[in-house]
């Protein structure tokens, strides 16, 4: 019998996970990543914080050395998959080769949602999804500056925090009436506002961008209102979509994502899909949910990788995520969706440290943890585990004020 | 070449050549070694680099942090010399370093 080929395309989180776990899983055959940046699979997350804050390389990033891939036969292979022939089993390469595989992974993650306005061609106007978007960043994030951000969720505000830590002049524009609004509860947003403000950057709320106006680069932003923001540098965060070509034109199903099973099976029997790009049906809260969030990625990687190899391990662990901005550390436990009541454990008006616990009819459903690691700890585990719903009193409070929705 | 030794909960060994200046969560990461996630890539975020110090080595690899005790503060597994491995950085001293892995990551 010839050697087994698992191909993976994308080589981010999701792909690196899924090769690493191939091994761990015992697959024998060849182990092939495909990937269209240069750099070995790096952390994302770190890319609005530190990276962009220039405390780290890329280099420090890496999520694997490239010791690891070589001693574990993992092939990294440069290029774009253009093309999936499921009968063939073949996928095209934009170096012009094809390459068979017998089990295919698709974690080809997602992209920035593009602003649709006009102007948003200009120079000066970035989006942060990568290293290299990054770079091009720091080129022109010179102390005193003015920058934009349009977006106010955790990547604008992520990356409103770095740029301050850089020394530039910050305004962040958010669209609805407040930031996080997709996110988080009206308590947790003002505090991020109130944060935010004491370090100096300047929200606007009910914000929405018209135009970008310049010349041969963007100088200012206009918003609906007819006020004008005066800008040296632009950066966009007001979301990501799933890059799905690649599937839907090979005619995999696709909702709002690639959609997988539990155990990370698409619609082709051959072909696993993990990461961003994904969405699948979570019993836990009986909708179809697409994840963004590297600890979820992991977590369908591991899947896939043991589907790929004929186990079977679900997907079970809880969606979780955190967030740096300055000195505040936000650990998330759970999705919130549904929420009707929030039961706050010290003072987010006042403190730099408090717990947002979500309840939906009396049981938790999911944490916001701001410099509370215990709290998130505590939350995880009890949402993870816990065989039976967790009611208000068994909420680690230190100081309770209900502000119920 | 310095090497610290993983044992499993089950008792199988891993040993991994470690290279300064990592943290103890990169050196099981690059080796392979199973039983250690670092979802969060290193940020005291996730809990899943649990690891338990051999007693004789924790005065020499120091004590967790405050952000780390307040993650192992909650962690049914844990012991008086837990640590979370991302926050230990490696030295060449180390050669010889045993730790232990708990059963599950959190």
């Amino acid at each position: 019998m010839s050697v087994q080929r698992a191909v993976i395309v994308g080589a981010s989180h999701a792909g690196a996970q899924v090769a690493a776990s191939l091994r761990q899983e015992g697959w024998a055959g060849e182990v092939v990543l495909v990937g269209d940046e240069s750099a070995l699979p790096y952390q994302r997350p770190p890319l609005s914080k530190d990276y962009l804050a220039g405390k780290s390389t890329l280099a420090e990033l890496a999520i694997r050395s490239a010791e690891f891939y070589a001693r574990q036969e993992i092939r990294l292979l440069g290029a774009t998959v253009e093309r999936i022939d499921r009968s063939a089993g073949r996928v095209s390469l934009s170096t012009g080769e094809s390459l068979g595989y017998d089990k295919l992974a698709l974690c080809t993650g997602a992209r920035p949602r593009r602003l649709r306005v006009p102007g948003a061609h200009l120079a000066g106007v970035h989006y942060l999804r990568t290293a290299a978007d990054v770079d091009l960043i720091r080129a022109t994030a010179k102390p005193g500056s003015r920058a934009v951000v349009v977006g106010g969720g955790y990547v604008g505000l992520e990356t409103a925090a770095s740029l301050r830590a850089l020394g530039l002049d910050v305004t962040v524009l958010e669209a609805t009436e407040r930031v996080l609004e997709r996110v988080t509860a009206p308590e947790v947003s003002a505090f991020f506002d109130r944060i935010h403000r004491e370090e100096g950057v300047c929200i606007q709320t009910s914000a929405l961008v018209e135009a970008l106006a310049g010349d041969a680069r963007v100088r200012e932003v206009v918003l609906s209102s007819g006020e004008s923001v005066p800008a040296d540098l632009v950066i966009v965060g007001i979301g990501i979509e799933p890059n799905t070509e690649l599937a839907a034109s090979a005619g995999l199903v696709i909702d709002n994502g690639v959609v997988i099973d539990d155990r990370a099976r698409t619609s082709d029997p051959d072909i696993v899909a993990a990461g961003d790009c994904t969405s699948r049906d979570i019993a836990r809260y009986g909708s179809r949910v697409r994840l963004e969030c590297v600890p979820s990625a992991g977590e369908q990687a591991k899947a896939a990788a043991a589907t790929i190899s004929g186990k079977c391990r679900e997907i079970t662990a809880l969606p979780w995520f955190w967030s740096d901005q300055y000195d505040v550390k936000l650990q998330i436990a759970g999705l919130n969706t549904g929420y009707d009541e929030v039961v706050l454990s010290g003072d987010p008006n006042r403190d730099r440290d408090f717990t947002c616990f979500y309840l939906r009819q009396g049981e938790l459903i999911a944490a916001d943890c701001v410099n509370r690691p215990r709290d998130f700890v505590f939350s995880k585990r009890l949402l993870t585990q816990a065989t039976q719903g967790v009611g208000r009193a068994e909420l680690p409070l230190v100081t309770v004020s209900d502000l119920g929705a | 070449m310095a090497v610290v030794t993983f044992v499993s909960h089950d008792g199988e060994t891993h040993a991994a050549s470690l290279e300064e200046g990592q943290s103890l969560m990169q050196v099981a990461t690059n080796n392979a070694v199973p039983g250690i996630d670092g979802d969060c890539g290193g940020e005291a975020a996730c809990g899943t680099c649990h690891v338990i110090v051999d007693p004789p080595w924790s005065d020499r690899v120091g004590p967790s942090g405050a952000d780390e005790e307040q993650m192992l503060a909650m962690n049914p597994e844990r012991e008086p010399t837990s640590r979370l491995s991302c926050q230990m950085v490696v030295s060449e001293a180390w050669n010889g370093l045993t730790v232990r892995l708990p059963e599950f990551q959190m």
